[in-house]
Parts: C-alpha cells; structure tokens; sequence
C-alpha cells in the first residue's frame, strides 16, 4: 500500500470534477505567502507527511493574512512529525464549514470487493458513530465487473437522511470517487472530511489515497520511488534493496530495515527468511529468545543466486550485528543449493567474523547443507547449515549459542572494494553482472568443473579453456542464470580462476558513509 | 474423495511454454497429474513434454473435450485476461500461481467467477496437492520430491503461506499421518478460495477427518473461520497456528495480505476468536504433528 501525499490525492479528485480547495504546495515560508496572496482569504496550512491525526500533532494552522501564512509556515516547515521531517506543506483557502461528512473506499476481502462507506455524521470516531448512530452510516459493496452506478450511490446516501441538491451532489462526488480509485488501482481512499459549505457547496477538504503495491507499474505519473506503506520514509539501505528487488524479477527480496542505529551491546541479528510464512514464523522463533532484528528481510520465490548474493550483501551492510539468521518454512519447494552458493560467495568476500545459522530445508536441502558447510568452514565467523527436521526454535537457540561462543564479537561492515581486472580477460555478460575467466590459469586445471557444475550447461570447452557454449546475447538474456556454480568450484577446487561481478549500485558509498561514522 | 481435485481432473496449464510453466508441468505431469494441454497464444501446434499446445483454452476444450481445472503461469500483468479466458470457455476452477498481480484485477476476476458458478485460488498460491492423485501448481517443486512429502490420508491443510504448506504436510507425513488434500490459499490480501471457504469444502469432504490452518496476521480469514465454527457449518476439528505474533502493526511482512490495520487482523485477536470457537491453537509448529496424532487417535480414525 504505497501511500501517496494529501495534494497527490487531491490534484487527481480535481481531475476527476471532485471540488477542492484552492490551494498549493509550498517548501518555503515565502512560496507560502505568495500562496495565501493569490488565495486573497484566510487559509490553512497543513502539513504533507505520512501520518494521522495532523490536527493533534500540531500540524494544521490557520492563517489570515499572507504575512501570518509565512510565519506559520516558517513554523510547520522542518518540524519533526513521528518519524518524519516536514518538507512540503498545502496552503489552501479555509472553508466556511456548515456540516462535515465521510466517504470512503475500502477493499473488503471476505466479500471480494470494494466498499463504499458513507457518514452524515462526519468520520471522527467511524467506529464509534458506527455503534451508537448506525442510522448515520451507509456503505455499498461494488461488483467491479459490473461498476458502480450513480443511482445506486443516491440509494445508498438516501439512507442516511441526505435529500434534494445535497444529495445528487454527494452521489455525483462518490461515484466519481470510486471511479477515480479503480483508474489508480487504490488500495484505500478516503475523503474526511467533505466539507458543505455555507454557499451549499461540497469541497473534499481532505483526502488520502493509497496505491496498491502491484500496480504501481501502471501509474508511473504517481512518482512512487518505493512501492510499499511505510510508517517513515525508506531508509537508504532499504532504497539500495529496492533497486535489486525492483531489477531483478527472478525470486522475491524483500528487505526492510528495522532499527538504524545499533550499538554494539545490543543482541541484534541480520535476518534473513525465506517466504512469508516461514520468516514470520522464523521471525517469532529469534523474537522470543529476545533477539533484536536489524532487519527483515525474504528471499524466496526461487530467487537467483545471484539475488541471494545481493540480499546477503545489503544485511551485512548493517553494522553492529552480532549474528546472521537465515530461516523460512524448512521445506522448501525452490532449490535451495541456489540460496546456498549467493551465501558462500557473499560470506567469503565479506570474511564475516559472526555466527551464521542458516536454515534451508527444502527441495535439495542436503547438497545446499554440503555447500555452507564445505565452503565456509575457513572463514573467521562460524556458519551452521540446517535442514527440515531442524525447528526454528533449535535453530534460534543455536544462534545465541554461538554468538555467546563467539564472545559477542559485532559486525564490522567492510569496504567494497571495487574489482580490478585486467581487460584482456575472457568475459560475457548476464542479466544483472559480468563474468569473467582468466583462462591462463584455466591451463592450470585438469577436471574443468566449471563446465560440469554450470546448472545450465552453457559452457563448453575450447582449446581447453571453457568459454560460452551459447551466443553472449543469449547468455545476457538469462541463459545464464547466475547460478555462481563456476565460481564457486573454480575458487574452492580449482585455480580461483572465475570471478562474477554482481554490482549493487549505492551499496560501496553507502558503507564508506558507515565506515567513516564509527 | 479429496477437494477440489482428484486423478481424474482434466486440467491444462495456460503460460505452459514459459520458463516456470514448463517446469511445473513437468512436475505435474511426473506427479500423474492428468494434464490435457497446455496454451498460449501463438504457439498452437507445438508440444511441451509431449502434451499439445493450444492458442486458447477454448480450443483445448474443442479438442480434448471439457478441462476441469487451469492453472495460470503467465506474468502478473497478464493474469486477469488468463483467467478471465479459462472461465469464459468454461472451466470452473482456475489456479493462478503468479504473484503481484494488481488488486483490482483480482476483484474482477472474482465477479467474473462468481458470475459464472467457478471459483479460483491464487494469486500467490504454490498451489495445491491431493496427495497420490494430484498436483496443481508448484508444490513440491519436483514430483519425487511431492512424492516423499505428501502422503495419502484424513487431514486437510489449509495455509497462507507456500512454504508453510509444504513444512506443515510434511511435518505430518513424518509423523505418520497423511493428508486428503493440501491447500496453498495464497498470500495476498484478497484470494480466490480463502480459508473459510477451504474450510467448508473439507466439511462436504468425507476423506477428511480433521484440518490443520496456518494463518497469518492481517485480512479477516481466521476470524471467519471462527464464525463458520460458531454457526455450526463446520464441525470438523481444528488445529491452527497464526504466524506473525511478533509483527509490528502497520508494517507488511513479505505476504500483501499479512498487514495488521489498526486492531483488526492482529495476532492475539485472531487467536481469541479461534479458541473461543474451539480451535486448537498452537504456538509451534512441532506441536501440530503431535496435536492431530492427539486427536486422529481420540477419534479412532485411521492414520
């Protein structure tokens, strides 16, 4: 449910012939002024931050003249609101208020439908006006198929005691409502208050849209940079995850950052679960033990291993964390040896120094179990591989086990260092990175398992060096699923020859910013 | 009997020439799944795994006679016109295993099915398995490994979550108790067949001796579940565990549908509905081998 702004909302009800209050949106205490002399009226200054309750938080002032409009805004501007800044506020005339009413849309999932809820009484306390007024409340379920008529809108306000011109005008505005949340794929809209004015007009003097996560790929006008509710604005981190998530659509990563500052006393995990059961459950299992989350995070879905990778990088880019989680359902239908080699690469080059307990049951859960423990047992923090038959609760008891073991040593985020390679090194592309082979040392190796491993089989040997057995168009396509198997038998029993780039874009400035804060 | 589907269900698969749709049909088929076609538009003529391909689901049913069941493996985008297709030529139970697809387009799938007398599950559904007869969707991954997994017999599984489907069912098989038919309700916010409908289908069930729910946080599933209980439609023993107790309100845990809105939807209100209708609600998920082998023996039933 990715939310958007009060005049967001508000420049699409104009759009669609709904009345609103004249108004703009200012940044600065003068564009406020210059604002409320175009209005030439007493106006209202109300905060553009995702929250409710604005009036309470002293986030809505009035003004009467354009001088007061500025200091007011001078006021508003910048102040902090829960977990966020005030950056934007709406300047709009102040209306002269007779009655105040409630419209809404919500998406009832019992019936499959949208619902339409009006209120004469105003939609302060809905649930309370709801028990003692019912009378004063209507609501309608809308066959999407079949759409929404404005006589059946009449019919339904009708009820709560609304007749003549009021009437006809409050069931033109909800239908129009209706039809303006289904062309922007609302998951919520609501209008409270609709102000009647004295002069008997309606004004929506309020109103809060938010879009639905899947389909903000049609609404591109809507400028959402992140497709999802959020209680404060995205973290950086969590901008840099979307970025993979939003790139890269083999498998789910879902990452979200819970706490931003952790210090290094505090019993806090990176986490990483696998489908949204299984972390839920996962997550509930390490909660109980009082472990702090850093993070949640969900790769699953059958990501690429190269997804895997990138998940683990962006965890691992929180500092202070004294163990890494890793737990969805334990049976798994994806191929978890895939998870397995994006956490083997990802481990190696961060050389982490905490414990890992990492849980992929599921289909091939043994050779994912073989793959942690046989590529990650020289590397300084302990990781444990589990499989089905291992509950989350042993695996969360294993992992404050092993950090007590690990005398609660915190995690130090590493730089990245960027990859020198010369250029004459035999290369191709794939869908998000590049690898490369350095065939003189492939004269080295005798058994060639980069080919044998390749899940797709898309290497073939050449003058004894392996190279693509396919076109490097095909390759960057997705033939090669960046499944990381070369790389990883190549440096594990091999000469080391093979290194894939899997660049994340913002991750490197984002830890030197890290770095250089402790 | 098992629900919603047995090893003689004609099913085909739309989006069955695309890298997912392939894969799992393999699967289904192995599985012995009764697979009749497959279709997408374009590539009529052609075969995958030896089953026909077809430019529209109404010209599988012209050609290999009236379809059951499609399961839907096209893009998100393109799930709606699918789905809507498989209903109009007829079928009358669509599953559609893609995720994100937009919400409004799931609403007006749902008006259309209902219009038509078929219903559907999905989105964001691995699908379901009636173990021994057959596989629809993903579950399980490979056939072998559905085989090993699931097991027939008297437990119905309902859940909202994929993987939980699976870890549940097989928890169960290793416990020795199998299961009439296993079923992946989706892990959006509006599904086709939610729990409560599940529910009442496992009640006709005559397989069926005892359900087993994995809830979630978030919509109002589990509450109706409740309800059904209260009212009498369904009187079949339950036992349920509802993920996300640690959930913080207001904050979407990977699944759309598990988001708590206010009051509504949290964990502790979904489990006092549930154990005032008496459901057993358990806090581990180890605990419901050991409940339903509890309760399959109380009530003499076979294992």
């Amino acid at each position: 449910m990715a939310r958007i702004y009060e005049f967001q909302s508000k420049k699409l009800l104009k759009e669609a012939g709904i009345r609103i209050p004249e108004g703009g949106v200012a940044c600065s205490p003068e564009e406020a002024r210059s604002i409320a002399e175009r209005i030439g009226k007493p106006v209202v200054l109300k905060i553009q931050v995702w929250v409710t309750g604005r009036a309470g938080l002293g986030g809505i002032k009035f003004a009467d003249t354009p001088q007061e409009a500025k200091e007011k805004a001078g006021y508003l501007l910048g102040m902090k609101v829960k977990n966020f800044i005030v950056e934007k506020i709406l300047v709009e005339e102040k209306l002269d208020i007779d009655a105040e009413y409630f419209a809404g849309l919500v998406i009832d999932d019992a019936g499959k439908c949208p619902v339409l809820i009006f209120s004469s009484a105003g939609g302060t306390g809905i649930e309370e006006i709801a028990r003692k007024n019912p009378e004063k409340i209507s609501r309608i379920s809308i066959d999407v198929g079949k759409g929404l008529k404005e006589y059946e809108v009449r019919n339904m306000i009708r009820k709560t005691g609304i007749s003549g011109k009021l009437l006809t005008q409050l069931s033109r505005i909800l239908t129009r409502l209706y039809k303006t949340a289904h062309t922007y794929d609302a998951r919520s809209a609501e209008m409270n208050p609709l102000v009647l004015t004295k002069d008997g007009m309606v004004y929506a003097a309020d109103c809060h849209f938010t879009v639905d996560d899947y389909a903000v790929f049609r609404h591109p006008e809507l400028g959402i940079d992140i497709a999802r509710e959020f209680d404060r604005p995205p973290t950086e981190l969590e901008r840099i995850a979307y970025q993979v998530e939003e790139k890269d659509y083999r498998g789910t990563f879902y990452f979200l950052q819970m706490e931003e500052n952790i210090s290094a006393e505090e019993k806090a995990i990176g986490f990483n679960g696998a489908g949204g059961g299984g972390s839920m459950m996962s997550m509930d299992a390490v909660l109980s033990r009082g472990f702090k989350l850093a993070n949640y995070c969900d790769t699953s879905g059958n990501p690429s291993a190269s997804k895997v990778y990138r998940a683990a990088k962006v965890i691992l880019s929180q500092p202070n964390i004294k163990g890494y989680f890793a737990s969805g359902s334990g049976v798994a239908s994806q191929e978890q040896f895939h998870s397995a080699r994006g956490l083997v690469k990802a481990f190696h080059e961060e050389k982490i120094n905490i414990p890992g307990v990492i849980r992929l049951g599921g289909n091939f859960e043994e050779k994912a179990v073989e793959i942690l423990e046989k590529y990650l047992k020289n590397i300084p923090g302990k990781i444990e591989g589990y499989g089905r038959d291992d509950s989350p609760e042993f695996c969360a008891r294993r992992m404050e086990e092993l950090i007590a073991e690990n005398d609660y040593t915190s995690h130090a985020v590493a730089h990245i260092k960027e990859p020198e390679i010369p250029s004459e090194l035999y290369a191709f592309s794939t869908v998000t990175g590049k690898v490369w082979i350095d065939h003189h040392k492939c004269l080295n190796c005798l058994d060639k398992g980069c080919i044998k491993s390749c899940s797709a089989g898309i290497l073939t040997l050449e003058d004894g060096k392996p190279v693509l057995a396919i076109g490097e168009e095909e390759a960057k396509k997705g033939k090669c699923p960046e499944c990381l198997a070369c790389e990883v038998f190549c440096r594990f029993h091999a000469e080391d020859a093979v290194f894939i780039h899997l660049p994340i874009p913002g991750l490197k400035e984002y830890r030197d910013k890290i770095r250089s804060k402790d | 009997m098992s629900i919603l589907v047995d090893d003689g269900s004609k099913v085909v698969v739309q989006g069955i020439t695309g890298r997912e749709g392939k894969v799992r049909t393999q699967l289904m088929k192995d599985y012995g799944t009764n697979v009749v076609g497959g279709v997408t538009p374009g590539k009529g003529g052609s075969e995958v795994y030896g089953i026909p391909v077809f430019d529209s689901v109404e010209e599988a049913w012209e050609k290999t006679g009236p379809v059951d069941i499609s399961v839907v493996f096209v893009p998100a985008a393109l799930v709606k016109d699918a789905a809507l297709e498989a209903i109009a030529a007829g079928v009358k139970l669509v599953v559609i295993v893609p995720d994100r697809v937009p919400i409004f387009d799931v609403l007006e799938i749902s008006s259309f099915a209902r219009a038509h007398g078929a219903s559907f599950v999905g989105p964001n559904t691995l699908g379901l398995v009636s173990p021994g007869k057959a596989v629809l969707g993903m579950i399980g991954g490979r056939a072998e490994r559905a085989k090993e997994w699931f097991k027939p017999g008297n437990i119905g599984v309902s859940s909202r979550s994929g993987g939980m489907t699976s870890a549940i069912s097989y928890y169960l098989t290793e416990a020795g108790l199998g299961q009439s038919t296993i079923v992946h309700v989706g892990g959006d916010a509006v599904v086709g067949l939610s729990h409560p409908e599940v529910m009442e289908l496992f009640e006709q069930d005559e397989q069926t001796k005892l359900i087993v729910m994995f809830g979630e946080i978030g919509t109002t599933q589990e509450e109706r579940v409740a309800g059904l209980i209260e009212s009498g439609k369904l009187t079949k023993p339950v036992i349920a565990y509802i993920g996300g107790k640690a959930a913080k309100s207001g904050t979407r845990f990977s699944h759309a549908g598990a988001i708590v809105e206010g009051t509504r939807g949290s964990h502790a209100s979904k489990v006092e509905r549930l154990t005032g209708a008496g459901v057993y609600v358990v806090d581990a998920i180890s605990d419901i081998p050991l409940k339903a082998a509890e309760l399959m023996e109380a009530a003499g039933g076979q294992k």
